[in-house]
């Protein structure tokens, strides 16, 4: 295989060919890291590359193949998002809050993902602590797409997304709490998926709100997802909401047949605020679902407009209990000179946070203070749950839900940074799916002006499987995931 | 229902958070905007919904109150921004 067919490979293939031994752990980790040395000046994608540390992780990966010997993921790169913890490597979450911050654990998801026999290459950029779906706001400067470097590609796990689509990794994890995993996946044309919420452990991931907070895996196919997810999920100890249910081999039950399957499109999802060009590209991939034997249906998620609301009052009021932990004392960044105890607080947490970070903080600690935690937070929890009912309705008439992964393409850089609204619109499809606690999926749907476009599958909670096994057969019918950028054209 | 830049003055005091002069007009009009798209929530009744903090509604499990790892304070303490024999340093807080 010449590099390129490498760098273009799906994770399955490089297994194959590394456990029969045709291409050495080693030359494929030297082959990403020449590419990623090659590529990340013009995409900012990657924040920290380890080399030592997965040279090292490659040659013991090759020792134990050479034995036979492997578990999942064994001599296979990645990339990890910058949100977990890693021993002994820097994790900065994107901010200069934690810009030198170098863990004393791995979260379980690294760890899982090591044991597997994954060789970790380096640490995705990201919107600073997972705010943002654009990648505009990390502290280390913007993530460019790969398929156009004037254009955003997505957050928050933005930097994982574009790192995958320019051959960076094979693999990459990021995070959801709204949308981050499916929307960034979207635009930069490649397959994300957003566990149920407790599939997944969420120790050693930095806290942004820790009841939508889900990790999850990128890749180029729904096969390649089966297999990472395979590797992260499962009770942990160490995370008291992380679900006490058994974790199927999803890659083994892996299948293409879907007769008889039947998919709800919420009428709320297809009205007029969704773009002609995009619904018409969702709509081709449903009909090639139809076609391999799937029914659509047209169902309700009546409340689906209330989710941005719901989720901007509990998604901030998190994160505002959460990031309190953030004190100039303990870890993390230290304002200089400080006057006295509270003037460190003050000027650390406003020196190492950046805008939107602070303006959450802000609207959060509003919504849980005195005299208006019942009209917001309690109320917000309220809604919460009919959203969430909505959903449970819907899957009385539907295995699963279909829609739209983001309402457009990737934007220009600054086009949606004025006015935090209209960026928090991006998510209009994502939000309720974090609300509900369910799984969901982007995968390629084709592209409109060159841009790419994903079609999102919701399942029922703990049901991973279904929305992977219809990526799977869209997959095995279409090319859509197939398509790489020029980074040719890339320009810094 | 509109916000202040007082309002703002004194949920940034509540969240350790300083916002200077200059910058209060712009924090107060970007803070407003989003508590008016919350505010959208005060349109759908709620009167007998309980309340949904786990989207499972699952029930926290407990473990026995017993020691699962070794104390790793030299390695965790290595994070600090200031310290000193075991101890964190703050500015002097008592005179």
């Amino acid at each position: 295989m010449t590099d390129t067919a490498l760098l273009n490979a799906s994770v399955c293939e490089l297994r194959q060919q590394l456990r029969d031994r045709t291409v050495s752990s080693e030359e494929l980790t030297r082959a990403y890291l020449n590419n990623i040395e090659r590529h990340n000046p013009a995409l900012n994608a990657v924040i920290t590359v380890c080399s030592e540390h997965a040279l090292e992780s490659a040659r013991r990966a090759d020792t134990a193949l050479a034995k036979g010997e492997h578990g999942l993921l064994t001599g296979v790169p990645l990339l990890h998002k910058d949100i977990f913890c890693t021993r002994d490597i820097r994790t900065t979450c994107g901010s200069r809050m934690l810009s030198e911050f170098v863990p004393a654990y791995d979260a379980t998801v690294v760890s899982r993902m090591k044991a597997e026999g994954a060789v970790m290459l380096g640490k995705c950029n990201m919107d600073e602590f997972a705010m943002g779906s654009s990648n505009e706001t990390s502290f280390f400067g913007a993530v460019k797409n790969p398929w156009a470097t004037d254009c955003v590609p997505g957050g928050s796990s933005g930097g994982s997304a574009a790192a995958l689509a320019a051959g960076m990794a094979p693999l990459v994890t990021g995070t959801d709490t709204g949308g981050s995993i499916r929307q960034p996946a979207s635009l930069c044309g490649v397959t994300g998926l957003k566990p149920t919420y407790g599939r997944v452990s969420r120790l050693g991931i930095i806290a942004f709100a820790s009841s939508l907070d889900q990790a999850g895996p990128l890749a180029h196919t729904a096969e390649d997802c089966a297999i990472a997810l395979t590797a992260m999920s499962g009770i942990d100890a160490g995370d008291s909401t992380s679900a006490d249910l058994p974790v199927p081999d999803f890659h083994d039950a892996l299948t293409p047949d879907i007769q008889g399957l039947r998919i709800g499109l919420p009428r709320e999802y297809f009205n007029d605020d969704l773009s002609g060009d995009v619904r018409e590209r969702v709509m081709t991939a449903l009909s090639v679902l139809e076609k391999a034997g799937a029914t659509l249906v047209d169902i309700e998620l009546p409340h689906s407009h209330y989710a941005i609301a719901t989720y901007y009052v509990i998604a901030p009021a998190e994160a505002s209990a959460n990031l309190a932990r953030y004190d100039g004392v303990r870890f993390g960044y230290r304002c200089d000179d400080p006057a006295d105890l509270e003037d460190l607080y003050l000027r650390s947490r406003s020196e190492g946070f950046g805008e939107e970070v602070q303006r959450r903080i802000l609207v959060g600690t509003y919504a849980l203070s005195a005299g208006f935690y019942d009209a917001y937070f309690n109320k917000a929890q309220q809604v919460r749950r009919v959203i969430a009912e909505d959903f449970q309705r819907a899957f009385e008439q539907v295995d699963m839900i279909a829609g739209p992964s983001a309402p457009g393409i990737a934007f220009p850089f600054g086009v949606k940074q004025q006015d935090p609204v209209s960026m928090y619109m991006e998510d209009i499809y994502t939000l309720a799916v974090n609300l509900a606690g369910l799984p969901g999926l982007s995968t390629p749907a084709g592209l409109i002006d060159g841009m790419p476009v994903g079609l999102q599958l919701i399942g029922k909670a703990f049901d991973e499987q279904s929305i992977l096994n219809a990526a799977h057969r869209l997959q095995a019918d279409t090319d859509w995931h197939t398509a790489r950028p020029n980074l040719g054209a890339m320009t810094q | 229902m509109s916000v202040t830049p007082q309002d703002v003055e004194k949920v940034a005091l509540l969240a350790r958070l300083a916002i200077s002069e200059s910058d209060l007009p712009e924090v107060t009009d970007r803070f407003g905007r989003v508590l008016d798209l919350v505010n959208e929530l005060n349109t759908i009744e709620t009167e007998s919904v309980v309340p949904m903090s786990n989207p499972h509604d699952m029930q926290q499990r407990l473990r026995p109150d017993a020691v699962t790892r070794d104390n790793e304070r030299e390695a965790l303490m290595a994070s600090a921004p200031s310290s000193d024999q075991g101890y964190y340093l703050v500015p002097k807080v008592i005179d």
